[in-house]
């Protein structure tokens, strides 16, 4: 496809999410509306995390970390004077004063993620396989003793609240675009292609002249950057937070999203996201019972999860790389995988 | 034939000098004090059992490994302390063992890679069709996954991703493990046909009689010395002295 195609493309997929996300309030109800919020921020999110994890091979257990950083940081950015003095008495000065509107605090939230992956990142990627896992899950319980100790900025434990409720849909689905058109721009380039040969083998990348540091370093600072803007979106979503909130549940949550719908493509990361999203909730209403008149099925609490699980075990066993492995939705050249 | 490589001025010009060269993995020295040159337009091979530490010379050579001591000169620069990156730009490719293809990638990506290090790219193209000339099944197999060749085309495929960087120097560990007897006739007269081009090569084999029918020297390493070394001709003709190196049982 030429460049002009994909140009095209791009803004015809641009013009239908916009379009879907001025409709869809008119058309279903409010329940419906928050579900495909939070669909558009885990995509977001999972889509980051399967930069590093997926295509350089780089399986970070601590993406929730800078998810957590960047819900705090722009939570804290963007707390009215009134809510900082009553939640937050003891913050510096220099922060108490500034009160900034959503989107710079989201931008924000994602560039303090790059510092702090670069800084993370610069020992941590050097390591590989289980190490680099494990090394991640470290950097995430840091993250979270963190901010349980940091009370003066976070409250500690205790909830964190009074962040303005502005994540409304258009401003998830608007950075789920941004997210999607800017990881596929990366992934599909000979930068991308660089991070696979990281993937697929070291030695061999190694040999033919890639540099292995800055593949991965780069990979695992842009997904921080998207962790922090999903974590602000979350923030802003949620209103009142707590550490608990960005912690292993979270992280295995976004990781069966992303190793359901297949971590080598962008699109299995969206899959993954929509699949496991509408099971859990088509199941959790499933579970309170239904009743047809002539028989009915009686409520059966926590019997979501337990089933959930075995959809999840009959996917890895029939599918092992995902629902969509290393396939994108043919929607132009900036989702299509360019095999030359 | 397209040319591949910048032919060189075949003769004397030594255009790789390793002097004294050690290379410990951990507390066990691989490498004890090897001196050994290639001069430009020359086939190499360095002969030895497993464990004798040609794979470890090469990798050294090309930067995957740092030496304990000794020096490596490349075309008058010392090398033996820059990345990988750098060294594959100044002139040397190496294809590794075990091929070390990147099984999810096309054939085409692979290749691609392999000019990764190049400042260069806007003879990429033309230098993939070189590829493919010499190795016409990559042309048929250029859009498939990698891990889905046979072993042999992997092999052709490790070789034409080193020649993608345009290499002056090809270093070559083991082309012929683990293929059929007549794949590895073939590879090896793919070999020769880039040895007459002028491809200046260091090649590392465990199978003695296909290596010097190909190179013009050899060493033959025995637990990280040389053991013995010379003209293939002359090596070829003292077969058994060079199995007797090979085994230590030279005294």
């Amino acid at each position: 496809m030429s460049r002009a195609a994909a140009f095209v493309a791009t803004i015809v997929a641009v013009a239908v999410v916009a379009g879907l996300v001025a409709i869809l309030p008119q058309l279903v109800n409010d329940y419906i509306v928050r579900v495909v919020i939070v669909m558009c921020i885990s995509g977001v999110l999972v889509a980051s995390m399967g930069l590093g994890n997926g295509f350089t091979g780089v399986f970070s257990l601590g993406h929730v970390g800078f998810v957590a950083v960047g819900a705090y940081v722009s939570g804290i950015l963007s707390l009215s004077q009134a809510a900082k003095h009553s939640y937050l008495p003891d913050l510096p000065g220099w922060l108490s004063g500034i009160t900034l509107p959503f989107l710079p605090a989201t931008i924000v939230a994602g560039l303090v993620c790059v510092v702090l992956a670069l800084v993370v990142g610069a020992p941590l990627m050097r390591l590989s396989g289980y190490f680099v896992s494990v090394a991640t899950l470290g950097f995430l319980i840091i993250v979270n003793v963190v901010l349980i100790n940091a009370v003066d900025f976070t409250r500690g434990a205790r909830t964190f609240t009074g962040v303005p409720l502005e994540t409304t849909l258009r401003w998830a689905a608007g950075w789920l675009v941004v997210t999607v058109i800017v990881l596929a721009r990366v992934v599909y380039s000979p930068t991308g292609r660089r991070y696979l040969s990281v993937r697929e083998d070291v030695i061999a990348a190694r040999a033919v002249g890639i540099k292995v540091l800055p593949a991965r370093l780069s990979a695992f600072t842009l997904g921080a950057f998207f962790a922090g803007v999903g974590g602000s979106l979350y923030g802003h979503y949620l209103g009142s937070f707590s550490p608990a909130s960005f912690y292993m549940a979270y992280t295995f949550a976004l990781i069966s999203m992303l190793v359901i719908g297949g971590m080598q493509s962008i699109s299995g990361a969206l899959v993954g996201v929509v699949v496991v999203t509408v099971l859990s909730e088509v199941l959790r209403n499933l579970e309170r019972g239904l009743d047809f008149g002539a028989f009915a099925i009686p409520p059966l609490y926590g019997a979501s999860q337990i089933v959930l699980g075995i959809i999840f075990i009959l996917i890895m066993i029939f599918r092992p790389s995902g629902i969509m492995g290393d396939r994108e939705f043919g929607l132009g050249r900036f989702v299509k995988r360019k095999r030359a | 034939m397209p040319r591949l490589a910048p032919p060189l001025a075949p003769g004397e010009e030594t255009i790789l000098s390793v002097d004294g060269l050690k290379v410990n993995y951990g507390a066990v020295a691989a490498i004890r004090g090897i001196s050994l040159d290639v001069k430009a337009g020359e086939v190499v091979a360095l002969l030895g059992a497993n464990g004798a530490g040609k794979s470890t010379m090469l990798r050294t050579i090309s930067g995957l490994i740092r030496p304990r001591a000794g020096a490596i000169s490349f075309a008058d620069e010392r090398i033996d302390r820059l990345p990988p990156a750098r060294i594959v730009r100044l002139g040397i490719a190496h294809s590794p063992e075990g091929r070390r293809v990147f099984g999810s990638l096309s054939v085409a990506e692979n290749l691609r890679l392999g000019a990764a290090a190049r400042p260069d790219r806007s003879t990429m193209e033309a230098d993939r069709e070189g590829v493919y000339a010499l190795f016409p099944r990559l042309r048929e197999r250029m859009g498939q996954a990698a891990g889905t060749l046979s072993g042999g085309e992997q092999q052709m495929l490790a070789l034409g991703r080193a020649l993608m960087a345009k290499p002056k120097l090809l270093l070559l560990d083991e082309p012929s493990l683990g293929l059929a007897p007549l794949v590895i006739v073939s590879i090896f007269k793919t070999l020769a046909e880039l040895k007459a081009q002028g491809v200046t090569m260091l090649l590392v084999e465990q199978n003695i009689t296909t290596a010097l029918g190909l190179a013009d020297r050899a060493y033959v390493l025995r637990t990280g010395e040389i053991a013995l070394s010379g003209a293939a001709s002359e090596l070829r003709a003292n077969y058994e002295e060079v199995a007797a190196a090979y085994l230590g049982a030279r005294g």
